[in-house]
């Protein structure tokens, strides 16, 4: 089975982002860049259905030249090709409708996106991806086992598939929910579905070797005029400074006399 | 075309709170576009929760059908796409829970339409420009959606639940045919817990990896939260180990909280935790390194062993 990962590259989520003294960009120079985590686990979990099912794990990036790091890591963990899309800062819809051109001429049976990147925090493409194709969508993948358990030291993938159908389990608000999704599908990834593998040095060795293929975005024709438009950026409003408490009876003492919250 | 639609989420009936601060938005919303609040209800036999939200909106859409008794975003999306055509909506509104979430985005790539995640308010009196947070809460971004059709998710911690207008909306059921649709619904694993809801509790008492054991939580956590009435939370750390369910893991990927009273034990504050709960309006960090960056947020640190000082704070509550 043929799957296409996704996988952004973001600035380090260790560290905080200066923003411009105008206040009209982020200022990213000097900044570490890693893959988005949430697509690590994208990776993990296509390598783990590619061990049991075969076929391929197509590894896409659009963005800054420098992205071919993180696809070159990607196929380090064991990935067979990647593809760049050479692009500036897209808006997630733009993301998506590039997206959904390689869907159409890969022809994946499966897409597997992180939920969200660390960066901008939108939590939109892959939806909007399942969105413009119409196909089904699972978010929030997640696994019934913990990270701790058998299952995930064998590395046994949390998307179950089976039938042309793919069963996902989903964090949402009060439980794990189960869906079916008629592949071709769309799942986004969840913390908590795997722990990714760290890449081999012979994974390393390999992966010099494998093909990446660099396309510029004008080359698909989208139309890439964003429909978000980040116009001003700034600091959140800082917490006042609070102070430290000697003892449990000071901290009970303030939490009724002064912040009157007990 | 200027009216604005919620999408109301509702659960075993009952329509969520969450759908009422969307409702505070799209007031706002409505007012700058000049339309009136309508509302979308999705689900099986959810005419209780349509009625209820009339009391609300000016105008109540109603899709009711056996096809979507589960809350599918194929289908959902379908439904609410279609709503706001009817309606001439020229905003689209839910508030950012796991199922808005979900399907907000898929409904805006049906509608063409841009959209703006978790945001949490309009950037100034007029106009439509909106404030929203990114890299992890750490900035805070001012936005415009250019298209004419704009989808808002709004995170709940940052508006008030809405009041009922004294007026009843109209309510009429809303002819969409879903058709074919690869998404099945298999079940829901629900956690049942006594407690108020973590996103909706006026005390969280969170816990993080200094406990150093899941027995722990339920040594020293539970205990204090019982005496507080407190909702319980976790850092990712424990979440992940497996000590707590998933669905309590507040932070920057998990669940946003904004309660009267945080007391975070064991956390060490890494800025994806901190992003889910500093718009707490008194935060206590109970922590035995003094350095750890969970003390830049609280207003009362106590720099002590968590073993020996949270049993003594339960009992002096
Ligand atoms: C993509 C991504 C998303 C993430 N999303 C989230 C998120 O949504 N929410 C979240 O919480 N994290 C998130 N994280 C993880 C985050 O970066 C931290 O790793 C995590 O919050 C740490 O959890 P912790 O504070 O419990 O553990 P630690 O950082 O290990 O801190 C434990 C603390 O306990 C203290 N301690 C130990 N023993 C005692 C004692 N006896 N008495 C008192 N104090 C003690 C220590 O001093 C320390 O400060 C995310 C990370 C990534 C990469």
């Amino acid at each position: 089975m043929k799957i296409l990962v996704t996988v952004k590259r973001v600035t380090d989520y260790e560290r905080k982002v200066k923003i411009s003294p105008d206040g009209l960009s982020l200022v990213t120079e000097g900044m570490n860049f890693v893959p988005n985590p949430f697509d690590e686990i994208a990776v993990e979990e296509a390598l783990r259905l590619q061990k049991a099912h075969g076929g391929e794990v197509v590894v896409i990036s659009i963005g800054h030249k420098d992205a071919s790091k993180e696809i070159r890591q990607a196929l380090a963990m064991g990935a067979d090709r990647g593809i760049h899309v050479i692009a500036e800062e897209l808006d997630p819809d733009a993301v998506a409708r590039l997206l959904m051109k390689i869907v159409e001429e890969e022809k994946p049976e499966l897409v597997i996106m992180g939920k969200q990147a660390t960066d901008d925090d939108a939590n939109q493409a892959g939806q909007l991806l399942a969105g413009y194709l119409g196909w089904p969508q699972a978010t929030f993948a997640s696994k019934v086992e913990g990270l701790d358990s058998e299952a995930e030291k064998a590395q046994t993938p949390g998307v179950v598939i089976a039938g042309g159908e793919a069963t996902v389990i989903r964090e949402i608000d009060g439980g794990l929910e189960t869906l079916k999704l008629k592949l071709p599908a769309i799942v986004t990834t969840d913390l908590r579905l795997n722990h990714p593998r760290f890449a081999s040095l012979p994974g390393i060795m390999k992966a010099k070797k494998k093909p990446i293929k660099e396309v510029p975005v004008a080359s698909f024709g989208v139309d890439i005029t964003p429909k978000v438009r980040n116009v001003k950026y700034a600091e959140p409003p800082a917490r006042k400074a609070g102070v430290k408490v000697a003892d449990v009876a000071e901290l009970v003492n303030k939490l009724k006399t002064e912040a009157k919250v007990i | 075309m200027s009216n604005v639609l919620v999408v109301a989420e509702v659960f075993e009936g009952a329509l969520k709170k969450a759908t009422l601060t969307a409702v505070t938005f799209a007031r706002d919303a409505a007012q700058r576009t000049g339309g009136q609040v309508h509302a979308v209800v999705i689900g099986q036999n959810v005419g209780a929760a349509a009625e209820e939200l009339a009391g609300y909106v000016a105008a109540v859409h109603v899709a009711d059908q056996a096809a979507l008794a589960q809350p599918t975003a194929e289908a959902y999306a379908k439904v609410i796409a279609a709503a706001a055509k009817a309606c001439s909506a020229a905003v689209v509104t839910a508030a950012a829970t796991a199922q808005g979430k979900d399907v907000l985005p898929r409904t805006a790539a049906l509608l063409g339409a841009g959209m703006a995640s978790d945001v949490l308010g309009f950037a100034g009196p007029e106009g439509f420009q909106l404030r929203r947070p990114i890299q992890a809460g750490n900035v805070i971004a001012t936005v415009e959606v250019t298209t004419a059709v704009k989808v808002v998710s709004t995170r709940p911690t940052e508006f008030e639940a809405a009041k009922a207008t004294g007026s009843k909306g109209t309510v009429a059921p809303l002819a969409v045919d879903v058709g074919a649709v690869g998404t099945s619904y298999v079940k829901f694993a629900k956690v049942t817990s006594e407690r108020p809801e973590l996103t909706d509790a006026r005390v969280v008492v969170s816990g993080g990896r200094g406990l150093k054991e899941a027995v722990n939580f339920g040594k020293l956590i539970e205990p204090l939260a019982d005496k507080l009435k407190a909702a319980i939370g976790a850092s990712r750390a424990v979440v992940d180990a497996g000590w707590v369910p998933n669905d309590m893991q507040v932070g920057q990927t998990g669940k946003v909280v904004a309660p009267d009273l945080y007391i975070a034990v064991g956390i060490s504050g890494a800025i994806q935790h901190v992003a889910g709960m500093k718009g707490s309006k008194t935060i206590v960090a109970i922590n035995k390194d003094a350095e750890a960056p969970i003390f830049q947020v609280a207003d009362y640190g106590l720099v002590a062993d968590l073993f020996k000082v949270v049993p003594e704070l339960t009992e002096k509550l």
